[in-house]
């Protein structure tokens, strides 16, 4: 049982122990390069916290609710303030920022989860409406360091290209698949049609869903 | 997002109850089903509601029940369900085919039917932040701006379309809705639950300040009857109706016995076409006879500058949703 606490003093110094901690200082991979030139900035600008949400939290009047929320079944009991949406609490509450927040207003699908097993926006779910939910996000997928043949298929075919809505896609097409193990193209559309891609790569991203299935996309 | 507080109500009667404490504390309530529109414009400051009543802490009003004299759908049951329900697809196969065709599975699993039917206008200028009648405002900026998709019936002062895909197909299928308030529950048949702006230029419906919509009830269709929802939208998927036709219709044999034809998306409410039902009962479905009741469904349009299309368009859809239905 975790207990996680949103003190934006702590969330600050977390920022500030990876900027002088960067983990592989000799030669930093891009993605490492750009985490900690971000955490950086973050440090430098005084108190700047992720999104909206976060920069009000020191709104000592905003409502706060305790909530039991199971996150890749892992349980967190958690006070979050009523205004914050799902999509926030995963990622600058828990952490998990491969949910991605694109349009936050329901129509691009980068944030979508998995609520008590069906895809859902994150960006317009209150957390508190979480509270006794079981969420599954991108990071719940791969297990023991081994890809879902699902992910695997995403990267056989090429499905993602900026990578941004990938992780949206791959929970939609999980629950697809849950449903229907081996979706058709025009099945896996309909599944993923609330999940756009500014790349618009679908052709590829229809493929690897069917392929994960076992169809054929030749 | 502004600072705002969440109620998670037990019952329908706890969150009218709620609401009603809400508003005499001089707070703005505002229920919540699925939540995905209400979020929005609660971010936009288009709504200015300050205490979200949850609804899904609510254990009544989920299940869509089928029996002999009709079938009764709980207002907080989601669209997903509605969707998926034997009952509703064998029996009212118009209203599972409208609930497919809205938003996407991300919104119809959460989407109430409640919210659906009681969801704000789509209007770039009220979602935009203008102050128009549907804001509490006095003018509708559609009138002398951008008016492509406002009503082509029924408009004035405010020319707004109604969005649903599933009302006019409750409209079409002379659905009784339940209302619950503070003051107790009253029932509205559909075609009265929606008003024109005329009416009421703000709301787009009779509910009072804390009443909801609790309960569809949905009579069983005589027999040989057949419905559909055929929806035109500007893109194949994802968007609101340019327009969509509800249509059910009673046949003996080949003739109509008796016809309903609702319209989504032309009017500010569900827009019933009396005089094309009228014109097509006693009469057998021909090309012609769907051919001039779609040319009849268009007579008494009132297009804007920007809107005409949609006359064409009104046309060929309700001769379209004839024809498939008596191909069906």
């Amino acid at each position: 049982m975790n207990s996680d606490s949103f003190d934006p003093a702590a969330q600050e110094q977390r920022q500030q122990q990876q900027a002088v901690e960067p983990d592989t200082p000799e030669s930093p991979s891009r993605r490492e390069f750009l985490e900690t030139t971000g955490a950086t900035v973050a440090a430098s600008t005084v108190v700047s916290f992720a999104t909206p949400a976060m920069a009000q939290s020191t709104d000592a009047a905003a409502p706060q609710t305790a909530i039991t929320v199971s996150v890749n079944g892992v349980q967190h009991e958690v006070e979050v303030e009523d205004r914050w949406t799902l999509a926030e609490l995963l990622r600058d509450g828990i952490g998990l920022t491969g949910t991605k927040i694109g349009c936050d207003r329901s129509e691009c699908g980068a944030c979508t989860v998995l609520m008590n097993g069906a895809p859902v926006y994150s960006c317009s779910q209150l957390a508190v409406w979480a509270d006794d939910a079981e969420i599954r996000t991108v990071e719940g997928l791969a297990q023991n360091g081994r890809l879902t043949p699902l992910q695997q298929a995403f990267v056989d075919n090429n499905a993602p290209q900026c990578g941004f809505c990938t992780s949206g896609q791959l929970m939609s097409a999980t629950a697809l698949l849950q449903a229907n193990p081996s979706p058709t193209a025009d099945e896996a559309r309909a599944a993923l049609v609330g999940n756009l891609c500014r790349c618009s790569n679908y052709n590829a991203i229809v493929e690897a869903v069917v392929a994960a299935g076992g169809g054929d996309t030749a | 997002m502004r600072a705002l507080s969440n109620h998670n109500a037990s019952s329908i009667a706890g969150a009218v109850q709620a609401a009603a404490r809400a508003r005499a504390e001089g707070r703005i309530p505002a229920f919540s089903g699925g939540g995905t529109d209400l979020l929005q414009q609660v971010k936009d400051g288009t709504d200015p509601a300050d205490v979200i009543i949850n609804l899904r802490t609510v254990d009544e009003a989920r299940e869509i029940e089928a029996g002999a004299s009709g079938i009764s759908i709980g207002g907080l049951a989601t669209l997903t369900r509605l969707m998926d329900d034997a009952a509703v697809r064998a029996r009212l196969p118009a209203l599972a085919q409208a609930a497919e065709s809205v938003g996407t599975p991300q919104i119809r699993n959460v989407a109430t039917v409640a919210g659906n039917m009681t969801q704000r206008p789509w209007c770039w200028y009220y979602r935009n932040g203008f102050h128009c009648f549907k804001s509490g405002g006095d003018e509708c900026f559609s009138v002398n701006g951008e008016n492509g998709q406002h009503a082509i019936f029924g408009g004035g002062p405010s020319f707004i379309v109604h969005p649903s895909d599933i009302a006019p197909v409750l409209v079409a299928f002379e659905a009784i809705f339940q209302l619950a308030g503070p003051d107790g529950e009253r029932e509205v048949p559909a075609a009265e639950f929606f008003v024109l702006p005329r009416v009421d230029p703000v709301k787009e419906n009779v509910l009072g300040d804390a009443e909801m919509l609790a309960r569809i009830l949905v009579p069983s269709p005589a027999e040989n009857t057949v419905s559909s929802y055929y929806k035109v939208m500007d893109r194949a998927a994802w968007t609101h109706a340019e327009i969509g036709v509800a249509t059910v219709i009673q046949r003996d044999g080949n003739a109509v016995t008796d016809a309903r034809v609702v319209l989504s998306g032309v009017a500010p409410i569900p827009w019933r076409l009396r005089a094309v039902e009228e014109f097509l009962a006693g009469r057998q479905i021909t090309t012609e006879v769907a051919q001039e009741a779609g040319e009849m469904s268009i007579s008494d349009a009132q297009p804007l500058a920007k809107n005409r299309h949609k006359l064409p368009m009104t046309s060929a859809a309700v001769e379209r949703s004839i024809m498939e239905l008596a191909a069906g």
